[in-house]
């Protein structure tokens, strides 16, 4: 009987140590997963950043006025222009 | 042992002095137990509130606002958080290196920036909205009390101008106030969401309270704005106005097969992202909220209405005088011939054929041609504010008045509202709805307005007027068969028609064969000499058309000037939509 008690108490010890195991790990990770989300976030405003920034550069009237200026690139004249029509294979 | 017995331990106390100590710490023992329970027991809600509010926090998750996208998923709209900086008078310590130091970052002269910072109001004040990300460093790090930075989300419209008019904008509370941000509100804002967490004494988030509810972001939304063709429509339209110094002026591109409203630009503009000195009349829609009465534009409908009736056929003589009396009304002609057929009453613009045609149907007829062609209702198209136009009830025509209704005048229409109508004769007959969305072809049904024979019949009478003899030869597009209507109307001034200020105007499709694009233009009052559509809006026309052609990569359907180039034998500089 007593041989029970004792294994008993040693079972509820080791149970409590667990519980205060698992309590301390669900902190940690909550933490973790706190910052992660912050980070996720921080990620996004981010791309959304450099989304805005790509569409200014990209920005058709930027691209026509450069291209113009300083590369001197102009629309190819109707008669410097030949179609190729593609006839399907058999 | 007996202690008693020893006289160095024995006690000599009073008794009323063990009294007074034994009560003193009854009285002691009773005020802590009664101070416990007055804690514990009869006060414990207030204490606990007072405790959970140090620790306890609800967040408020923003919900933020949806991208608008044009087709190909090139940005119009996003919004991004930024940094604005803020002052707490009460709470400011600032020496005067650091306000130096201050000025240098925000780039601001040092006596403005004093001068702000003198200001005494209560609660707090903007220093500067919006710091750059690079600014909102440097600021935080020098760690004055009483300044800090808040976030908001602001909203950015990377195309500015180009295309301000389709997506309008949002307020300070971001809100939409105008276009696509008005009309999809509900849509892009989405909702916000709340949390509850507790903190430790450091501030970390060590478990949420109750259940997370998210917030629910913004949608996003894929325009049928095509964003290349939008800047070539902005472009030729600034390049015309500012040539024919008129003072306004639209654009529309649709696409033929699906309604899609792939470009839509207005002068004057206005750039949403300076949201100061906001004038009403640039920010206008023109294109869809103004209404003007369509002039010569009109007598393709009037032309369907006589031949799906079989009154004529394409090529039915009908006498044209150079001027011809209806009731107290002389209709005039201003380059006469004396016989026409129908065909050429459409290419040369004549007024009097027009109403020789129209005097055969009866007023019912004639109106109910026009309002299956979609006058005097709402186009469909979802924008805020969109104009119906004006279509008078049947039964009130004059004859003078159905005449003048054969050449224009005496209804009015939107742009938008005419060029979709002239998607019957694009689309062998039938319109299909209107839409700033992009959609999917299978999605979409169309309306039967013209049985399909009479829609390819109009349609080859209209491009008789880009050719030889025709008012609209300064639209032609090389390469591509073009079909479409020149309109010259003269503006209702005070109730009487000015003789001096016009609208030109040019509706047209391509390749015409099989059309793929329809193109309404209009130039109000242009004042540089010239005035008649085919010249002035004709040419916005062209341009447009060709490079949208070019960017649709659509095979050109002119059979001679593909052969006059295969015989020039020139080297490949660029293929049509091939990308160099």
């Amino acid at each position: 009987m007593s041989r029970l008690n004792v294994v008993l108490a040693l079972l509820l010890m080791a149970c409590a140590l667990a519980l205060i195991q698992s309590q301390h790990r669900s902190r940690t990770y909550f933490v973790e997963l706190e910052r992660l989300k912050k980070q996720a976030h921080m990620l996004d405003e981010q791309w959304g950043q450099l989304q805005l920034e790509q569409s200014t550069w990209a920005n058709p009237a930027r691209v026509d006025t450069l291209a113009r200026t300083r590369l001197g690139l102009i629309a190819p004249p109707n008669d410097r222009v030949r179609i190729e029509t593609l006839t399907a294979a058999p | 042992m007996n202690y008693h017995s020893r006289k160095l331990l024995k006690l000599n106390l009073a008794p009323w002095r063990m009294a007074t100590v034994g009560s003193l710490m009854l009285v002691g023992l009773t005020v802590v137990a009664g101070r416990a329970f007055y804690l514990q027991g009869l006060n414990t809600d207030y204490l606990q509130g007072k405790g959970d509010a140090v620790a306890n926090r609800n967040l408020i998750l923003p919900a933020q606002r949806g991208q608008v996208t044009d087709r190909h998923g090139q940005l119009l709209a996003i919004s991004t958080p930024v940094e604005s900086l803020w002052a707490r008078p009460g709470e400011l310590k600032l020496t005067a290196a650091q306000q130096t130091q201050l000025a240098r970052v925000l780039g601001m002269p040092g006596s403005e920036l004093a001068k702000k910072m003198a200001r005494k109001t209560r609660g707090e004040f903007s220093v500067r909205r919006p710091v750059t990300p690079e600014q909102a460093v440097k600021i935080a790090a020098m760690g004055v009390p009483g300044l800090h930075l808040r976030r908001e989300f602001r909203r950015y419209y990377p195309a500015g101008e180009v295309a301000a008019h389709v997506v309008g904008f949002t307020n300070v509370d971001d809100l939409g106030q105008e276009g696509v941000e008005r009309a999809y509100q509900d849509w892009l804002a989405g909702r916000e969401g709340q949390r509850q967490i507790q903190r430790d004494r450091r501030g970390n988030t060590i478990r949420d309270l109750a259940p997370i509810k998210t917030a629910q972001l913004g949608g996003n939304l894929a325009l049928a704005l095509d964003l290349n063709i939008q800047y070539l429509a902005h472009r030729e339209l600034a390049a015309a106005i500012a040539k024919n110094k008129a003072k306004g002026g639209s654009v529309v591109v649709l696409d033929a097969k699906t309604g899609e409203i792939l470009a839509l630009a207005n002068q004057p503009i206005f750039n949403p992202n300076n949201r100061r000195n906001y004038k009403p009349g640039p920010m206008r829609n023109r294109a869809v909220i103004d209404t003007f009465e369509p002039g010569s534009t009109i007598k393709p409908f009037v032309a369907a209405a006589v031949l799906e009736r079989g009154l004529f056929h394409p090529d039915s003589v009908i006498d044209t005088p150079e001027t011809w009396r209806v009731g107290a009304k002389l209709v005039r002609d201003t380059h006469p011939h004396p016989q026409l057929t129908v065909s050429e009453i459409i290419q040369k613009s004549s007024n009097v054929g027009a109403v020789k045609m129209a005097m055969s149907l009866t007023p019912q007829q004639h109106w109910e041609v026009l309002h299956r062609s979609g006058f005097g209702q709402l186009p469909g198209s979802g924008f805020p504010g969109e104009s119906a136009g004006r279509l008078r009830d049947a039964g009130t025509w004059k004859p003078v008045e159905q005449a003048t209704m054969a050449y224009g005048y005496g209804l009015s229409v939107s742009l938008l509202q005419l060029t979709r109508a002239y998607m019957a004769f694009a689309n062998d007959g039938e319109v299909m709805p209107l839409s700033f969305l992009k959609r999917e072809p299978q999605e979409i049904a169309g309306v039967r307005v013209f049985s399909s024979s009479v829609a390819r019949e109009v349609r080859a009478m209209m491009e008789t007027v880009t050719q030889e003899g025709g008012t609209g030869m300064r639209t032609r597009v090389p390469g591509y068969r073009v079909a479409g209507k020149t309109g010259t109307a003269h503006k209702l001034v005070d109730g009487r028609y000015a003789p001096d200020r016009y609208l030109s105007s040019f509706i047209g499709m391509a390749p015409a064969s099989n059309p793929r694009l329809i193109i309404g233009v209009v130039i109000d009052e242009p004042s540089g000499g010239v005035y008649y559509g085919g010249s002035v809006a004709g040419p916005v026309f062209a341009q447009v058309m060709a490079a949208s052609l070019r960017q649709l990569a659509l095979p050109p359907d002119a059979p001679e000037s593909a052969t006059r180039m295969t015989q020039n034998m020139l080297p490949v500089v660029a293929r049509a939509g091939g990308g160099v």
